[in-house]
């Protein structure tokens, strides 16, 4: 059981694109991992071993650091029935929970509207990067979306700082509640008024932020901390959501050095993030998902690989029982998912299960839209 | 010269039958008056296409283009830049009834296929279009008819034709079919297929075309809507077209999207329409035409309805609306240039995902376009454009603003501001807050050009952040 003072945070990083699982989570004693990656496979000598069995790739090491301290779960061969190879749609499936029709509530909506039912916090969900993924859509539940933290707010536009102040004060006083105007005027002047105070309150943040370390100048750096600005701005969010620029792990050509950049990029800011968290004495009450919408091809087409199946989803926080969870996949050619592919064995909803019931102690159920098992990495 | 009734009248006949317009074009399609325009927008051969080819020789990834992101570009292009405004229009509106979204069909070519089935017949005979979208690669697989065969059937598309893309669960109470009569729809479009068939890979894809295939049609007899015998898809569309029903959806619909927000689609069996007299006018006009949609939005465009004082303004603009009327407005991307892209993606932003609705219902509209995330978004949008003194649209604002008078009191300076993006008509309250700021920095004057050219954007920027600057 884990138990923490402060309440859950649930940090998600979307890997989009579908990462190649089989680079980053290397069985490198399986010869068979040889003959489909005759072009794309890492040398022996540089992978990072994490067991007799499996090892990280190369540039992996910053990652290594939480599995040996126990606090990194890695989940294999993750997926779900009748896998979607569609970037857009197998993303839609991960986000909703739906793979069999079209959903439009995300789970983590769903997650918000349970801690927060009646909107009191208009920060308890924050997205960065523009637009909302479905993940976090449901109704009556306002997530801020945040392109950029340190130039988030209303009237952006508007240069100097003493013209701003005095248009949004005037914004301000144009939302006021007003009276007989209709109901949907209403609305629109509540929902401006919530967002101003979103806004003001989010600005407030990277400068009461001050740190020792140094995130990367990418968009997955500036996002990590972004993420950690707010938690340490404690405004009671508790749901801190972003996504790696759009469709980069989608490594059709050129995986060699593209995945290399990528994954140096992740872990670097994955350690960076929980160094920072780390040195404020903020850190326990904060898990990391990272997950992709799909693993790559089992062969390399010689440059690259095209969308595959079961793919690798990982957990990393101070309460995280640290391990494998689940099988890796086999490579038997008889074993695999038609078209060349892993055959999934882990449901991910059952990751999302754990994680509803034994972090945000919720009833799993209805999020996840049905009975799944739990992984007990909690 | 037209006067500032026509004007005002004219400004909302271009926002709805079109994506908005500048000043200068609202002046000059009011001076030629508005039975002529109406004719215009409803006959669009009438005026000459969109370069397109221009857009392609600058652009030549964009013909036939794999990306979903290209076809969003050059659709939100043609958007801003098509003189067939009318036709343009249509073709987001069925986009948003007959909707098939991208995630499933995974193939921007077969999006952008589909919007151009739409634009091309989009203003023709109701039934036509029916079995064009019946007959759509994109829809064909979006809706699994792909997947539906004599001996084991699938009743998606069969269902979703009759509830969200013709008659509606119901009317006036009632329902307006049952059970059965899906099944029998569903079974008539058996054997109505593609080719090739999905999944695309490992070989990569290629051009989806219609298949009937009659070794799974099923043949044997059916019953619908009270009709019976060996139905095929054709005749189940026949039997459609003729229900009061259809009538009733496509009427319900086009005033939605062109006159005022009313309740959305699930809500219709239960609650009547916002003004019957205005539907039932154009359910007329629906059999009188024999399904002209053209004939129908005529009635509509040219009727009392319309033009009324109370719907101006009534509708909360779709996203597509916002980013493309306020880029009319400004000259933004009036030609080609690059940072399409950026413009293209802005209604995703604000919840718009064109050419990938959320569901077969497509987006909820009216109030549901507007929360906390997307209400930053549109105003943001809005208001760095309209504050560009830098955009042609913008300094033509301003000039016309300068040529009102060597000085302004604060009072006119914000009521010439309203004229000019609008007309817009706001509330006492934003009235109130909008002169209160002009009156800060006293009498707006000619004096001092910068100045006055500052002050202005400031205040178009202001007014793009309005809560009334959200609806059309």
């Amino acid at each position: 059981m884990v138990s923490t003072q402060k309440d859950p945070v649930l940090a998600v990083l979307s890997l989009s694109g579908g990462n190649d699982g089989l680079n980053t989570v290397i069985p490198y004693n399986n010869p068979l991992y040889r003959d489909y990656r005759p072009t794309l496979g890492i040398p022996e000598g540089q992978i990072i071993s994490i067991n007799d069995q499996l090892g990280f790739h190369p540039t992996m090491g910053p990652l290594k650091k939480f599995w040996d301290e126990g606090k990194l779960a890695i989940f294999l061969g993750v997926g779900y029935d009748n896998p979607s190879y569609s970037h857009f749609r197998s993303m839609d499936i991960w986000h909703t929970c739906e793979p069999d029709k079209i959903g439009t509530e995300g789970w983590l909506g769903r997650v918000l509207k349970e801690i927060d039912p009646t909107a009191e916090n208009v920060l308890c969900g924050v997205n960065f990067g523009r637009g909302l993924p479905r993940a976090l859509v449901m109704e009556g539940v306002p997530v801020a979306s945040v392109g950029n933290l340190e130039t988030y707010g209303l009237l952006t536009g508007i240069d100097g700082e003493g013209q701003r102040d005095q248009a949004l004060d005037v914004f301000g006083r144009m939302y006021s509640p007003a009276m007989g105007s209709g109901a949907v005027m209403d609305y629109i002047h509540s929902t401006g008024t919530n967002a101003l105070k979103g806004a003001d309150i989010l600005a407030t943040a990277p400068d009461k932020y001050t740190s020792e370390v140094e995130y990367s100048n990418t968009d997955v750096g500036q996002y990590m901390k972004n993420i950690a600005q707010t938690h340490l701005a404690e405004f009671g969010s508790r749901v801190l959501y972003t996504t790696s620029p759009y469709n980069i792990f989608d490594t059709h050509a050129n995986q060699a050095s593209l995945h290399s950049g990528l994954w140096s990029d992740v872990s670097n800011n994955v350690d960076t993030f929980y160094q920072d968290l780390r040195d404020h004495n903020a850190s326990d009450n904060v898990m990391l998902l990272m997950f992709t919408e799909f693993g790559r091809r089992i062969s390399d087409n010689g440059s690259g690989t095209d969308h595959g199946a079961g793919g690798i989803a990982w957990v990393v926080g101070e309460n995280v029982k640290g391990g494998i969870y689940g099988e890796y996949p086999s490579l038997e050619p008889s074993q695999q998912e038609e078209g060349g592919n892993l055959k999934y064995s882990m449901d991910f909803r059952s990751i999302y299960t754990t994680i509803v019931e034994d972090w945000f102690k919720m009833d799993a159920q209805p999020i996840v839209g049905g009975s799944f098992e739990k992984v007990n990495f909690l | 010269m037209a006067d500032q009734q026509d004007v005002a009248l004219m400004a909302h006949l271009l926002r709805r039958a079109g994506f908005g317009a500048s000043r200068d074009e609202i002046e000059a399609k009011a001076a030629q008056g508005y039975d002529s325009v109406v004719e215009e927008l409803l006959n669009p051969s009438s005026v000459p296409n969109v370069e397109e080819d221009l857009l392609m020789r600058y652009m030549p990834a964009y013909h036939e283009a794999a990306a979903i992101e290209t076809n969003i570009q050059a659709w939100v292009w043609r958007m801003i830049n098509t003189p067939r405004q009318l036709q343009e229009k249509m073709a987001l509106f069925w986009h948003m009834i007959f909707c098939a979204g991208h995630s499933k069909i995974d193939s921007g070519q077969e999006m952008g296929r589909m919007i151009a089935m739409f634009r091309e017949h989009g203003m023709g005979n109701f039934r036509n279009l029916l079995w064009l979208l019946s007959t759509s690669p994109a829809m064909v697989y979006y809706l699994d008819n792909s997947e539906s065969h004599k001996e084991n059937l699938n009743e998606n598309y069969g269902r979703e034709l009759l509830e969200l893309f013709s008659l509606g669960v119901g009317k006036d109470e009632e329902f307006n079919y049952s059970e059965d009569d899906v099944k029998a729809c569903a079974r008539a479009f058996t054997g109505w297929n593609i080719a090739p068939s999905y999944p695309p890979f490992p070989y990569g894809r290629s051009p989806w075309e219609f298949r009937f295939d009659p070794a799974d049609h099923d043949d044997s007899e059916k019953t619908f809507l009270g009709e019976t015998g060996n139905l095929n898809g054709d005749d189940v569309l026949d039997i459609i077209c003729k229900q009061p029903a259809t009538a009733r959806f496509v009427a319900r619909h086009l005033y939605n999207f062109f006159v005022a927000d009313d309740v959305q689609i699930p809500a219709w069996r239960l609650t009547p329409p916002r003004d019957m007299k205005a539907i039932e006018a154009m359910e007329q006009a629906y059999f009188d035409s024999g399904y002209e949609i053209k004939a129908v939005l005529e009635v509509l465009f040219k009727s009392d309805f319309f033009k009324a004082e109370d719907v101006r303004f009534a509708k909360v603009k779709n996203p597509a609306e916002m980013v493309v009327s306020t880029m009319r407005l400004v000259g933004e991307h009036r030609d080609i240039q690059p940072g399409l892209f950026e413009f293209s993606q802005e209604p995703k932003y604000m919840g718009m995902d064109l050419m990938n609705p959320p569901t077969v219902e497509g987006w909820h509209t009216g109030r549901e376009w507007i929360d906390s995330g997307t209400l930053v978004e549109r105003i943001n949008f809005a208001a760095d454009l309209m504050g560009n003194t830098e955009l042609p649209g913008v300094q033509s604002l301003v000039g016309r603003l300068m040529a009102q008078g060597d000085s302004l009191t604060p009072d006119q300076f914000v009521a010439g501001c309203l004229d000019l993006t609008g007309p817009l008509i706001v509330t006492d309250d934003t009235l109130q807050q909008l002169r209160a700021h002009a009156s800060k920095d006293g009498n707006l004057t000619t004096a001092n050009q910068a100045e006055f050219s500052r002050r202005a954007g400031e205040m178009f920027q202001m007014i793009a952040a309005t809560a009334e600057f959200q609806f059309e």
